[in-house]
C-alpha cells in the first residue's frame, strides 16, 4: 500500500524538520553579518536532534509507501536515518572544534551538511529508481561543496574537483543502468522491477544493468575499484568533512545498496531469513570479489601512509570491504551484521577523526610526526585514539571486535571460507598500520613537547564516543536486537 | 563469606582490574600509593588461591564433565547468540590459576624500582593479570577468546614503553604474531559454533564442554579432513604462544626487550597458555585428530628441546640464554602431551607449573644483575661468586633447578615426561634426551663464566641482592625445592583430571 502525497506528509516529519532547519539556516546566513555565528551550529544541532526524535517514532511493522511509492517508511530506513543523523550531529561538534574550519565557517556550511543529511534520509528510504537517483545527487552535490570548503587550500580545491568528476561519471553510468532496467521492465518502482525480472528476462541486459548500478553505489561506499576519488578527497577536505564522508554517505550507500539489490535482483526465500537470486544474474560472487579486493587494497595501501588522515581514509575503504562481506551472503544475519558494524564503525571512526582534528588544530597538518608523544602531551586524546584504533583493528574488549565477529560468523555459517581467511589476514595487516600510530603516540620519545590542551567540549565529545566503543564490546545485546528487527522488515 | 566462596574465580579475575581502575583515578605524582595499591590488588588473589587449594576436591576429574567442575559460575551474557559468562576450575586449570596468582603478585613487587610512568605501568600489569586469570578460568569459548586477546594490549605497551633499546620492534612483532594466531582461533571458534548444538536447548553454543561431546558435532564437523584443518588452525594459534619451532622467533626479541617483571610473566605464565589451550581445547574437542597428530607433535617437541638448547648455548646475552632455555623446556610439555599416557600428560602439566616458577626466578635474577651492571653479556663478568655470594647462591639454585638436577621440581617433570613417552615413540625420545646434556652444558658453562674464575675488577664493588629481591625469589626457590622432593601436592591436584583427559583422547576410535 502506498499513500498519496498529502497523506504522506505526516509520516515525513524527520525530512520536513531537516528541510525547515535548512531554510532557517539560509535566513540566518543572509541576516547574520557575523562570520562565526554559533547560532547556525546550534540551530543545526537542534534540527538534527529533532529529526532523530521523529525518526525514532517511526511506527513498527510493515513498510508503508509514501508519495505514491517514491519512498518507504520502515524500520530499515529509520535505522539509517538515526545513524546518519547521529553522525551529522557528531560532525557538527567536530566542526565547531576544528580550527581550520571555524575561522571560515558560515551558516552555509551547515546548510550543505544538512542537505547531505536530507539526501541520506531519502537514499535510505527510496523505493523508486528516480528517487534513488535524486537522493544520490542530493548527497553528492553538497558533498562536493563541502570537500572544497577551504577555498584557499589547493588540496581542498583539488579534492572537490576530483570528487565532481568521479561523481558525475559514476552517477552517469548508474543512471544508464537504471534506464536499462526501465526499458526491460517498464517500471521505475524497484519492487515492480524485481517482480518483472523474476518472470525471466534476458540475462545480458540484466547483468549489464547490475554492473552499472554497482558503479554508482560502489562509488558512494568507496569500494575498490570505485574508490580512486576517496584518498585525495579525504586528504584534501577539511577533517570534519572527511569524517562525515567516511561514515554518513557510506552508511546511506549501504542502505540503498542493500535495499536495491535485495529487491531487484533477489527475492525472499520461502524458508525465512534468506534471499534467493532472481534471474540468472549472480551478483553475489562479483561482490564477494569486490569485498576481498576492497579490504586488501585499503589495508595494503594504508601501510605506507604518513598522513594520518589519508591513512584513515584507506582504512575506511578497508572497512567498507569488511561490511561488503555481509552483503553477499543473501541472509538476514549478514545484513544484521552490516547494520551492527555500521553502528560500531560510526563511533570508532568518528572518534579517531575527532582526535585527528584536535591534534591538527595545533599543528595545521596531519602528518604522523605530530602525534609523537601524545601519550604524555594529551593523555585523554591519546588513550581515546588508542581505544578507537584497537576497536578498528577488531581486538576485544572493544566494539569493533564484536562487529567483526558477527560478520565473520555469518561468512563462516554460509561456508565462504576463502573470504573469511582473506578478512582474517587483513585484520592482522591492519594492526600493523594502526599500531604505527600507537607507537608514535606512546612508544617513541616525543619530537614535539609541550602539553596539547584539549578544551572541555572535545573532552566531553571524546568521552561520549569512547563509552559506546567500550560498552558495545562488553554488552551489545540491545543494539543487535535493533539491527535484527530493522532487517526483518526487508524480508516481507 | 558466602559471596566470596560463590564468586571466588570472578573475584580472582577482576580484583586486579578493579585495582587498575583505582590506580587510573589517582592524581598524578602519588607513585608510592600507586605501587601499594597495585601490590594489594595483585596480592588479594593469593589468599583466594590458598582457599581454592584447600577446598578443591581432588577426586573428581572435570575436563569434559560439566558436573565435575568446581567453583562454577554460570550466567547468561548475550542470550541472542548464547554467549555465557561461564567460569570453573578443574585439575588442568587449578595449578595454572595458583601459579598466575603467585607470579603476578611477585611481578608487581619485582617492579618496585620502575620509575617511568609508574601509574600506567601498574594499571597495565593488573589488566594483564585479569586477562591471564580469565583465560585459565573461562569455560565459554567466547569468554576465553576475549580474555586471550585482552592480554595482548597491556603486553604490547609494557614491552613497547618500558622495554629495552629495540622495544618497538619486539612489541609489534609479538603483537602481530599472536594476533595472527588469534584470528585463526577466532575462525575455528566460529566454525565450531555453527556446527555444534547445545544438547539441552538445540541452539548453537559457545560452551566448551558441549564442544567436547562428540555427539554435539554435526555439519562439516563430521568430516575428518575439515576437523584436521580446524585442529591445525587451533594448533598454530597455540603453537605461536608456546612457542613451538618454527613460530618461536618472536620470543627471544620479546623476552630480551621486555622489562624484568614482564619477562617473568611472559615466560612464567603466558607461554603456558599455549600448552594449556592444547589440553583444555584441542585435545578434548578433537581427540581423533589429536591421535592422528601425535607424531608431528612429538617431533616438534623434540625439535624444541634440542634446538632451543643449542640456541641457548650460542647466546652471549644472559637474558637471551634464559629465553631460549624456555623454548627448550616448553618442548618437554609438548613431548609429554603427545605421548597420551598418564605419566606423560601429568609430567607435561607439572613441567608447566615447575617451569613457571624456575624461569620466573631466572628472569628475576637476570634483572637483578642487569639493574646493577647495566649489561647482560655473559663474558663481560667473571668471578662474581666472591663479590655477591647471596646472589650467587640464588642463581645457582635456579640454574640447577633449570638444568633438571634431581631434588628440584624440574627433574621430576622431565623424568615423568620421558617415562611417559619413552614407550610410545622411542627414537624421538632418545633424540630429545640428548637435549638434556646440552641444557646442562649451557647452564654450567654460563655459571662458570659469570661467577667463577678470576674476578673482573670492574665489578668488585657490585651491590649485593637486596631484601625486596630476595622476597621475590625465596618463595619460588622454596617451592621448587619442596616440589622437587615431594611433588605430590601438585600432582594430586591434577592427576585425576589428566588421567581422564588421556582416557577421553584414547577412547576415541
Amino acid at each position: 500500500m502506498s499513500l498519496g502525497n498529502f497523506d504522506s506528509l505526516r509520516y515525513f516529519l524527520p525530512e520536513l524538520t531537516i528541510t525547515a532547519t535548512i531554510l532557517l539556516l539560509v535566513m540566518v546566513h543572509v541576516a547574520g553579518k557575523n562570520r562565526r555565528s554559533p547560532a547556525a551550529a546550534l540551530l543545526s544541532l537542534v534540527g538534527t536532534g529533532t529529526a532523530i526524535f521523529f525518526a525514532l517514532l517511526t511506527p513498527a511493522g510493515g513498510g508503508m509507501g509514501l508519495f505514491e511509492g517514491m519512498v518507504v517508511l520502515d524500520g530499515f530506513a529509520a535505522f539509517f536515518k538515526v545513524l546518519t543523523a547521529l553522525a551529522t550531529a557528531i560532525v557538527i561538534f567536530m566542526s565547531i572544534d576544528c580550527v581550520e574550519l571555524s575561522d571560515k565557517t558560515q551558516a552555509e556550511y551547515y546548510v550543505f551538511l544538512l542537505c547531505v543529511l536530507l539526501g541520506m534520509f531519502l537514499l535510505s528510504s527510496a523505493t523508486d529508481i528516480v528517487m534513488v537517483y535524486l537522493a544520490l545527487e542530493l548527497v553528492s552535490i553538497p558533498s562536493y561543496l563541502l570537500a572544497g570548503y577551504l577555498k584557499g587550500k589547493v588540496s581542498s580545491t583539488e579534492a572537490s574537483m576530483k570528487y565532481v568528476v568521479y561523481g558525475a561519471t559514476a552517477s552517469g553510468v548508474m543512471i544508464y543502468g537504471f534506464s536499462l532496467l526501465y526499458g526491460m521492465t517498464g517500471s521505475t518502482q524497484i519492487s515492480a522491477i524485481g517482480n518483472a525480472l523474476t518472470m525471466g528476462t534476458l540475462p545480458l541486459p540484466a547483468m549489464l544493468a547490475a554492473v552499472m548500478v554497482t558503479v554508482g553505489f560502489g562509488y558512494k561506499i568507496a569500494a575498490v575499484p570505485f574508490h580512486m576519488w576517496s584518498p585525495d578527497v579525504y586528504e584534501g577536505a577539511p577533517t570534519p568533512v572527511t569524517a562525515f564522508l567516511s561514515v554518513g554517505p557510506k552508511a546511506a550507500g549501504f542502505a540503498v545498496l542493500v535495499r536495491f539489490f535485495y529487491t531487484v535482483f533477489a527475492s525472499p526465500d520461502a524458508t525465512g531469513g534468506m534471499w534467493k537470486l532472481t534471474s540468472s544474474v549472480d551478483w553475489t560472487f562479483l561482490f564477494a570479489v569486490l569485498s576481498a579486493v576492497t579490504m586488501t587494497v585499503g589495508n595494503l595501501v594504508a601501510i605506507k601512509q604518513r598522513n594520518v588522515k589519508r591513512l584513515l581514509a584507506y582504512s575506511s575503504i578497508a572497512h567498507a570491504g569488511y561490511m561488503l562481506m555481509g552483503f553477499v551472503l543473501l541472509s538476514a544475519a549478514g545484513l544484521k551484521a552490516i547494520l551492527f558494524y555500521l553502528v560500531v564503525y560510526l563511533f570508532m571512526n568518528l572518534g579517531a577523526f575527532y582526535v585527528v582534528v584536535l591534534v591538527a588544530n595545533g599543528s595545521r597538518d596531519e602528518d604522523i610526526s605530530h602525534f609523537s608523544g601524545l601519550g604524555t602531551r594529551a593523555p585523554l586524546a591519546a588513550v581515546s585514539l588508542a581505544i578507537f584504533l584497537f576497536a578498528l583493528t577488531g581486538i576485544p574488549p572493544f566494539s569493533g571486535f564484536i562487529g567483526k565477529v558477527y560478520l565473520f560468523a555469518e561468512v563462516i555459517h554460509r561456508e565462504v571460507y576463502w573470504l573469511v581467511l582473506v578478512a582474517g589476514i587483513n585484520s592482522v595487516i591492519s594492526l600493523y598500520y594502526y599500531a604505527r600510530i600507537l607507537k608514535v603516540m606512546f612508544l617513541e620519545d616525543p619530537v614535539h613537547t609541550g602539553e596539547l590542551s584539549v578544551a572541555f567540549v572535545p573532552r566531553v565529545m571524546l568521552t561520549i564516543l569512547v563509552v559506546p566503543t567500550l560498552l558495545l564490546g562488553v554488552y551489545w545485546e540491545p543494539v543487535i536486537r535493533i539491527a535484527e528487527s530493522s532487517v526483518r522488515i526487508l524480508i516481507h | 563469606m558466602d559471596f566470596i566462596s560463590n564468586h571466588i574465580l570472578t573475584l580472582m579475575t577482576f580484583l586486579p582490574l578493579a585495582g587498575a581502575a583505582v590506580i587510573l583515578l589517582m592524581p598524578r605524582g602519588r607513585d608510592e600509593s600507586v605501587k601499594r595499591i597495585a601490590a594489594v590488588a595483585s596480592f588479594l588473589p593469593v589468599p583466594l588461591a590458598v582457599q581454592l587449594w584447600f577446598t578443591y576436591d581432588r577426586t573428581v576429574a572435570g575436563v569434559n564433565v560439566a558436573s565435575q567442575f568446581q567453583f562454577v559460575e554460570h550466567y547468561s551474557w548475550i542470550p541472542s547468540i548464547n554467549v555465557e559468562y561461564f567460569l570453573g576450575a578443574d585439575g588442568i586449570s587449578m595449578p595454572m590459576i595458583i601459579l598466575t596468582a603467585i607470579i603476578s603478585f611477585l611481578a608487581v613487587i619485582g617492579s618496585w624500582n620502575i620509575e617511568k610512568q609508574i601509574k600506567g605501568y601498574m594499571a597495565l600489569l593488573l589488566l594483564l593479570e585479569t586477562g591471564m586469570m580469565g583465560v585459565f578460568c573461562a569455560l565459554d569459548f567466547f569468554l576465553f577468546y576475549v580474555f586471550w586477546e585482552v592480554m595482548l594490549l597491556p603486553m604490547y605497551f609494557l614491552i613497547g614503553i618500558w622495554g629495552g633499546p629495540r622495544r618497538e620492534y619486539a612489541a609489534i612483532k609479538f603483537f602481530l604474531y599472536t594476533l595472527l594466531g588469534s584470528i585463526l582461533m577466532l575462525i575455528v571458534m566460529l566454525a565450531l559454533y555453527f556446527n555444534t548444538v547445545n544438547p539441552e536447548t538445540g541452539g548453537h553454543t559457545f560452551n566448551m564442554l558441549h564442544y567436547m561431546q562428540q555427539s554435539t558435532h554435526n555439519g562439516w564437523l563430521q568430516g575428518f579432513d575439515i576437523r584436521v584443518l580446524l585442529f591445525l588452525g587451533l594448533f598454530i594459534g597455540f603453537a605461536i604462544k608456546v612457542p613451538l619451532f618454527p613460530f618461536h622467533t618472536w620470543l627471544p626479541d620479546a623476552h630480551v626487550e621486555a622489562p624484568t617483571a614482564i619477562s617473568v610473566i611472559l615466560a612464567g605464565i603466558l607461554l603456558k597458555m599455549g600448552t594449556y589451550g592444547l589440553m583444555r581445547i584441542s585435545f578434548p574437542m578433537f581427540p581423533d585428530v589429536t591421535k592422528w597428530f601425535v607424531i608431528p607433535m612429538a617431533v616438534l617437541g623434540a625439535i624444541n628441546i634440542v634446538y632451543g638448547a643449542l640456541c641457548a648455548m650460542a647466546q652471549s646475552d644472559l637474558k637471551k640464554l634464559v629465553a631460549y632455555s624456555s623454548v627448550s623446556h616448553m618442548g618437554f610439555c609438548l613431548l609429554g602431551m603427545a605421548a597420551l599416557t598418564p605419566a606423560g600428560m601429568v609430567g607435561a602439566a607439572f613441567q608447566m607449573f615447575s617451569h613457571g616458577m624456575i624461569t620466573s626466578m631466572l628472569f628475576f635474577l637476570v634483572g637483578v644483575v642487569y639493574d646493577r651492571a647495566h649489561h647482560r653479556d655473559i663474558d663481560g663478568f667473571g668471578g662474581l661468586g666472591a663479590v655477591v655470594p647471596v646472589y650467587t647462591f640464588f642463581i645457582t639454585v635456579a640454574f640447577f633447578a633449570s638444568l633438571g638436577l634431581p631434588g628440584f621440581s624440574g627433574f621430576i617433570a622431565e623424568a615423568m615426561v620421558f617415562i611417559g613417552s619413552f614407550g610410545v615413540f622411542r627414537t624421538i625420545v632418545i633424540i630429545a634426551a640428548s637435549g638434556i646434556i646440552i641444557v646442562a652444558a649451557f647452564h654450567l658453562w654460563a655459571l662458570q663464566r659469570v661467577f667463577l674464575g678470576p674476578l673482573n675488577p670492574k665489578y668488585a664493588q657490585l651491590e649485593e641482592i637486596n631484601p625486596r629481591e630476595i622476597f621475590c625469589l625465596s618463595p619460588l626457590a622454596l617451592m621448587t625445592l619442596i616440589l622437587g622432593v615431594y611433588p605430590m601436592p601438585v600432582l594430586n591436584l591434577m592427576s585425576s583430571s589428566l588421567n581422564h583427559l588421556v582416557d577421553v583422547v584414547k577412547m576415541v576410535v
